[in-house]
């Protein structure tokens, strides 16, 4: 039976939920407790479970994650959020340096049940220094899971799943998604944390998004199919690991990848993206893959030039419909079809080794 | 004071200085690469706190931890080991030097960035003071963790929450090469403590004796209900801040700081890659092993023939780990990948 509920009350479900089924389970962050959460992500908690399972910190990013680095070392659950991604920066030594090395260094010592919730990503003019995401910083870390839940069902779901958990979990949750609805099945199964979903099944491309990005890009295959340009949207669900079957099998269906990001394009998700479905799906591709992503500038204040600097629907339209136009002596949606820009220097090798 | 107690510290100190010599000595035959930051001179630190603690209590420790895993009864076969990078190391041989971690001992791992030890050891006690238990956990800082953020955020929030934590400045005066006068605006580290409301006493690191009351009175106060405490110890150690630091620039720095008069530059003047010999020693009084072995003489603890007996001792021990480590298999990828994923369990991730 399932519920319309909004992001964060998913969220704020599934941590309920969690502090009533697990006593070693924890939260701590600022304004986490009376206040309930920026985002209302705890709100009512630490009337139900007290303060010291619901704990109001000070400002010390980094000490307070590394309080929960040490409390997940002593047999506890702590779920530990950062009020911005961009206060993340001054947590990263807890992170990386401990949460994320403890278990390996200690030859296996140590277990390390440790989630931390970190809303981020590009809101309303909230400037630089508020709007940015750090995906790819976290990714090139080994030994740290990334959960990007972009639907309140799976917000619910894998918040739940971080928390059972014995490895280090970030989960990144969109500032633009709190508000927004959606339907929570509490009972039914969950799918693996880090398993991609197809959301739209298509035949002509595939678009490969997360988070924020993965809803837009769905309302942008509903526009595409208004012009016979049939999309298969698949939302990631997780960076890391990321679940490089479900997106190879759409590649072999469509023989087209574009990858939607809102992070920027340099060195970002979508880097390692197109790089590994190169290696993994040469043969397949009609196109080298193709990146919409944020642009390499820090975001600016002003409203239209915010907008203008990260992926619209629009946007993903257009690129879709230009990877799926016609180039000459080719029709769209055969197999030889080939982006003109730039030159599919890659397939016309293979073609002329099949020839 | 009980007569077994000082004569574990007395081990313990003469162990941990033997280990520490025979690993400089492995470091220089090649045995041991990597960074090896040495305990001698401060011995008496690890000891006397170590020892005031309970089997149940936790210690958090720096990346010159191997004294302290030592003390805390890691077998010395297990810690030379690890230095050694081997599969029967302490920590499998993925840690390292700095990163000895014994979880049946509650040993919590050596942490290698400066004041990292700080919120580790304020988690641990948050899970503690959270489930109402009686244990304590110890938290080893240098004195160059005190301008660190992280020393200050978990002492605010110790002191907030009355966490039943025990933090002990190794202060050596230097931080790696910067002498404390030139790296803090207050030389008293333990005043620092009175910002966050947490008790504070300094004492001379150089004797145990000293360093163990202190441990065993702040240990009482803490399971007593009194919240965290917190202990400054004067100490100093007489090699460079690792083996790749010959800690030249102490004469030279200290020469100007301190002019001549200070006895200790007398000994430090000498120091290249070796420890200053015992006449050396001598000429600036009694080294914190020296001194409580003269206590326990003169109290009739310990006849002088014991102390060559448990010298024999100790160095039997610490030929036999350079042997053991010597032999122990080198770790393979596969145990690296087991222990990278040793928390996966049979959890489906995809």
């Amino acid at each position: 039976m399932s519920e319309e509920l909004l992001y964060w009350q998913a969220l704020n479900r599934a941590m309920d939920a969690e502090l009533a089924a697990d006593a070693s389970v924890f939260t701590l962050g600022e304004d986490v407790g009376l206040v309930g959460g920026s985002y209302r992500v705890t709100e009512g908690l630490m009337a139900k479970y007290g303060e010291w399972r619901v704990r109001d910190t000070p400002i010390s990013e980094n000490s307070f994650t590394g309080l929960g680095v040490g409390a997940a070392l002593a047999g506890m659950r702590p779920v530990v959020e950062i009020m911005t991604i961009n206060f993340m920066l001054l947590a990263l030594d807890s992170i990386i340096n401990a949460a994320a090395k403890i278990p390996f260094m200690s030859g296996g010592q140590f277990s390390m049940p440790l989630v931390i919730r970190v809303p981020g990503g590009i809101a309303h003019q909230l400037g630089a220094q508020h709007s940015q995401r750090l995906e790819h910083t976290v990714m090139n870390v080994p030994g740290l899971r990334i959960a990007v839940p972009s639907t309140p069902q799976d917000a619910y779901w894998q918040l739940r799943q971080s928390i059972v958990s014995d490895e280090p979990i970030i989960l990144l949750e969109h500032e633009l998604l709190y508000f927004s609805k959606g339907a929570v099945d509490m009972l039914a199964d969950a799918p693996p944390m880090h398993r991609a979903l197809v959301r739209r099944e298509g035949r002509d491309l595939t678009i490969i998004s997360y988070s924020r990005h993965a809803i837009l890009s769905r309302e942008a295959a509903d526009q595409l199919a208004k012009e016979g340009i049939e999309a298969e949207v698949i939302d990631l669900r997780s960076l890391k690991p990321i679940d490089w079957d479900t997106c190879a099998t759409s590649v072999e269906k469509t023989h087209r990848v574009l990858v939607v990001e809102e992070d920027c394009r340099f060195a970002g998700a979508g880097a390692e993206i197109a790089a590994t479905l190169a290696e993994r799906c040469f043969d397949s591709l009609d196109a080298p893959v193709q990146r919409l992503a944020g642009l390499d500038i820090s975001t600016p204040f002003n409203g239209a030039l915010e907008a203008a600097t990260i992926p619209q629907v629009p946007d993903i339209v257009a690129a879709a419909r230009e990877m799926c136009r016609p180039t000459q002596g080719n029709m769209a949606g055969t197999k030889s079809a080939s982006s003109p820009k730039p030159p599919n220097s890659g397939k016309a090798t293979a073609a002329e080794k099949a020839a | 004071m009980e007569r077994d107690t000082l004569h574990r510290m007395l081990r313990d100190m003469l162990l941990s200085r033997a280990f520490e010599e025979r690993a400089a000595e492995e470091y220089t035959k090649g045995n041991i690469v990597g960074f090896l930051h040495l305990y001698p001179g401060e011995e008496a630190v690890g000891a006397g706190i170590i020892n005031a603690a309970g089997p149940s209590d936790y210690i958090v420790s720096t990346y010159r931890e191997h004294g302290h895993a030592l003390m805390r009864g890691t077998p010395a076969r297990e810690v030379m080991a690890e230095l050694f990078g081997r599969a029967g190391g302490v920590s499998g041989g993925m840690g390292g030097s700095m990163h000895m971690f014994d979880s049946k001992l509650r040993f919590m791992g050596g942490y290698a960035l400066v004041g990292e030890s700080c919120p580790i050891a304020l988690g641990i006690a948050y899970a503690v003071a959270m489930r109402e238990l009686p244990e304590a956990v110890i938290c080893f800082f240098g004195d160059g963790a005190v301008n660190q953020g992280t020393f200050h955020e978990s002492l605010n929030m110790a002191g907030l929450w009355r966490l039943p934590l025990l933090f002990v400045c190794e202060n050596n005066h230097y931080a790696i090469g910067t002498e404390i006068h030139r790296h803090s605006a207050v030389v008293e580290v333990s005043k620092r403590a009175a910002a966050y409301n947490i008790p504070a006493e300094k004492v001379d690191g150089m004797d145990v004796l000293k360093v163990y009351d202190a441990a065993r009175r702040a240990l009482d106060r803490i399971r007593a209900g009194g919240g965290p405490q917190f202990i400054e110890c004067d100490t100093y150690r007489y090699g460079g801040h690792s083996m790749a630091d010959p800690g030249s620039y102490r004469p030279a720095v200290e020469v100007k700081a301190h002019k001549a008069s200070d006895p200790i530059s007398a000994a430090i003047r000498e120091v290249e890659f070796r420890y200053p010999t015992q006449a050396e020693l001598a000429d600036v009084g009694p080294d914190n092993i020296g001194h409580l072995t003269a206590h326990m003489v003169e109290a009739g603890h310990l006849a002088e023939a014991d102390v060559e007996i448990l010298k024999k001792e100790v160095q039997a021990i610490v030929e036999d780990a350079a042997q053991f480590a010597l032999q122990s298999p080198q770790p393979t990828m596969e145990a690296a990948w087991a222990h990278m994923n040793c928390n996966r369990h049979n959890e489906v991730l995809i």
